[in-house]
């Protein structure tokens, strides 16, 4: 995250309070930066306008490609490069190819998945991000304006009017 | 978050916890030294585990024929180990996927250690098909990749290579699924360390911040690598029956042994979990976390998965004299009457009888019974491989190939060793990880947390938050207006009725008009109802509730109000059963109550 970010939020000790209070700001048309929460909190997607994850699609595609290398690998494995008769079977035997697709079908859509995932996320081993609040993972529910978008004062009076227990300011 | 959550449901969380209090109980373990127990467990296991790497060694170096592999029995202990220790695997994987599918909340107590015994038991797997070749330094050979012999690709029409990308896709999906969880909890004790730790956390926790979005997608991950884990699984231990099943030797070229092989796997597995977890959640303290719920639930798994079993050997033995093929009888009259008849035995006695006793509610939530049942199910299912392959092999078509395997001290001590990889990748985890899964239990807090379930899921329902925070509004330590103080001075007096005012902000409690019935001067000793210890009498009399009579005619509810309001922490006791067996009390039927009290566990049904 390149270049500085004035940043104010507020800490609210439950999440259904926080979740009234984003409810209030969608109201008030308050733009919100982003909410971090402890755990992932249910209904909170469609209040911030978050639209669908596309990790499963590309899941799909993954797996499609793990599908693909190994019925086709094996294929020009054992009909073209190196044919060898195995216990009287065909050359191209579809049946006995059935488990290394399923498998590393399975494979590549897992790696492929979870790489993706950390990427489009921006994390990573060695990753470092500015944490706004030690509390958040334990029992903190984070609701954070940009002051460029959102000015100090309407955001205070937003917190005091929503339950907000703690309110503080960060740059990042 | 707004579906009705059924009273009589079992709270999976006990002890009135809050988010802060799930925090503090299941990340505290990796902030403390190491206690005497783990140290002298750790000690233990890395010496069986040194041995073990010593007579590794020994094979490798002096050969295969340190082994008492012959020229008939050419699977022995290696295989066995190796089929035991996947299936004892199998138990994660279905804990945290196919669990998740079924949507089973109980599965948070216990699906972050499953899956690390998953990963641990798969890596003592993997050991021995490495080991068990006659040149252990080339067994990168199995890998198809192109190489300068031809290129010489492996043949991919057989079983054991078909294991060989079953097993490593499996380690990998476990291992990627288990460290998604991580991540997050990683960052939760990243945040509350400081100085070296906190670098080494912060380096293990990606960078988390909590972000909603980074959420949203954590969850839909977690559930497609769910979705893909769960035929995975079950392919998984399909493909290690077909090393066996697609041979052509009686007793083994059989179709049941797909699904046999899988309904063991599973059973054997969660037999190893129940053993870890009942030791590990007495270690930890984390009987509030890992509760009787979830090892009844376990418990249950183990008896249809144990019986599933049970029928696969009727089946066996039926379709072996039904089919009149005499090979396939020969087989089963050798396991039972043969030279191994011991192991056979062993077998039938530990995996068909055993699990026939969860049957029992009372022996289903024995933590001394699971854990007894649970180590001989795990003998049993070692039995049940070595007997299927050494009993096997021992007397097959020809009887000039007839032979007689027992293992050398090589063998044994590479299984010892195995138990020692195992045990110490556990401890470390225990002490760098958070046993139970952090931010998973926060999210089923509010729909299976004791003070949300039982008579007070209609009270403190969804849509009550309350301003101070969980659990802060619900025990009246943390009130402090004058509402309270008018609760405390009408709790005192006998009199037959109370009401409590309204604490100021605080959404989650109501107020509640309770008529005590007046026995007069009559007193008894509360304490013999179960559940009710002197604190809690001592709370009931003041109330006005000093006889049998009086209790047998409260309500649930007025009693758990009356608990709430109380000083001290009582809010998280359950007096469901307490008027039934006042009941019984006061009309004198003291063995009824004491058959009553059988079938309660701390007072509750």
């Amino acid at each position: 995250m390149a270049g500085h970010k004035d940043i104010i939020f507020g800490l609210y000790n439950d999440e259904e309070i926080m979740l009234d209070a984003v409810k209030a700001a969608n109201a008030d048309h308050l733009e919100i930066m982003d909410v971090y929460t402890p755990f992932p909190v249910h209904g909170l997607d469609p209040l911030l306008g978050l639209s669908e994850s596309r990790l499963h699609i590309a899941g799909f595609v993954y797996g499609l490609l793990g599908t693909l290398t190994a019925f086709l690998g094996m294929t020009w494995i054992f009909t073209k490069d190196w044919p060898i008769i195995f216990g009287g079977k065909p050359h191209w035997a579809v049946p006995a190819f059935i488990p290394i697709t399923f498998e590393l079908t399975v494979l590549f859509a897992a790696i492929g998945m979870t790489v993706t995932f950390y990427i489009v996320c921006g994390l990573g081993p060695g990753v470092t991000n500015e944490i706004l609040d030690n509390r958040i993972t334990d029992d903190k529910f984070c609701i954070a304006f940009d002051k460029s978008e959102v000015n100090a004062g309407s955001a205070e009076s937003f917190f005091a009017k929503t339950g907000a227990s703690e309110v503080h300011s960060k740059t990042l | 978050m707004s579906h009705h959550i059924s009273p009589i449901r079992e709270p999976l969380i006990l002890g009135n916890k809050s988010y802060h209090d799930i925090t503090e109980d299941l990340i505290s373990p990796t902030e403390r030294t190491p206690g005497f127990a783990w140290i002298v467990g750790f000690m233990i296991s890395i010496t069986l585990l040194a041995f073990g790497l010593f007579c590794i060694a020994w094979t490798v170096w002096h050969g295969i024929g340190t082994w008492n592999l012959n020229r008939t029995i050419g699977w022995g202990w290696d295989i066995t180990n190796f089929v035991w220790w996947i299936g004892i695997g199998h138990a994660g994987t279905l804990i945290s996927a196919i669990l998740l599918l079924f949507r089973q909340k109980w599965r948070t107590g216990v699906n972050r250690a499953a899956e690390a015994m998953t990963i641990f038991a798969v890596m003592c797997a993997a050991l021995f098909p490495g080991i068990h070749v006659g040149r252990a330094w080339v067994v990168f050979y199995f890998f198809p990749y192109p190489n300068t012999r031809g290129p010489l690709w492996p043949n991919f029409n057989s079983p054991l290579l078909w294991d060989l990308f079953a097993i490593s896709t499996y380690f990998t999906v476990s291992l990627l699924f288990w460290y998604t969880g991580l991540v997050p909890d990683f960052a939760t004790v990243r945040d509350r360390a400081s100085g070296l730790r906190k670098k080494i956390y912060n380096f293990l926790s990606f960078g988390w911040t909590g972000s909603a979005k980074h959420w949203q997608r954590w969850e839909a991950l977690s559930l497609v690598l769910a979705g893909i884990a769960t035929p995975l699984v079950l392919s998984v231990h399909t493909i290690v029956s077909f090393d066996f099943a697609t041979s052509i030797i009686p007793g083994w070229h059989t179709t049941i042994f797909p699904p046999y092989f899988v309904a063991g796997a599973i059973f054997s597995g969660f037999a190893m979990v129940l053993t870890l977890m009942i030791i590990t959640r007495k270690i930890l303290s984390l009987e509030e976390y890992i509760t009787i719920a979830h090892i009844e639930s376990m418990n249950k798994v183990i008896l249809v998965t144990g019986s599933i079993v049970g029928v696969a050997y009727l089946t066996e033995l039926f379709i072996a004299w039904y089919s009149g093929y005499v090979y396939e009888q020969f087989a089963f009259f050798n396991r039972a009457l043969g030279p191994y008849w011991w192991s056979y035995f062993g077998m039938m006695f530990c995996n068909v009888v055993s699990p026939q006793f969860f049957w029992s509610r009372k022996i289903r939530r024995s933590i001394w019974w699971t854990f007894f049942l649970s180590i001989v199910i795990n003998i049993g299912m070692w039995f049940e491989r070595f007997v299927i392959i050494a009993t096997t092999l021992a007397r097959d078509y020809l009887p000039s190939s007839w032979s007689y395997y027992s293992p050398t001290w090589v063998e044994m001590g590479i299984f010892i060793g195995t138990l020692g990889i195992f045990f110490t990748l556990f401890l470390i985890f225990t002490r760098v990880a958070p046993v139970v899964a952090v931010a998973e239990v926060k999210s089923i807090l509010k729909s299976a947390g004791d003070q949300y379930t039982g008579p007070n899921a209609h009270k403190h329902g969804h849509g009550k938050a309350n301003k101070h925070g969980v659990g802060n509004g619900i025990t009246p330590n943390h009130d402090h207006d004058a509402g309270d103080r008018n609760v405390k001075e009408a709790v005192g007096a006998a009199s037959s009725s109370m009401t409590a005012a309204r604490s100021e902000g605080d959404g989650a409690s109501a107020e509640m008009e309770i008529d005590i019935p007046d026995y007069g001067g009559l007193d008894d000793d509360l304490k013999k109802i179960e559940g009710v210890g002197p604190k809690i009498e001592r709370v009931l009399k003041d109330a006005g509730i000093k006889s049998f009579p009086a209790l047998s005619e409260m309500k649930t509810e007025s009693l758990q109000y009356i608990l709430d309001k109380a000083e001290g922490n009582f809010g998280g006791n359950d007096p469901q059963s307490w008027a039934q067996q006042a009941k019984l009390a006061s009309q004198g039927k003291w063995s009824e109550l004491k058959q009553l009290q059988d079938r309660l566990s701390g007072g509750k049904y």
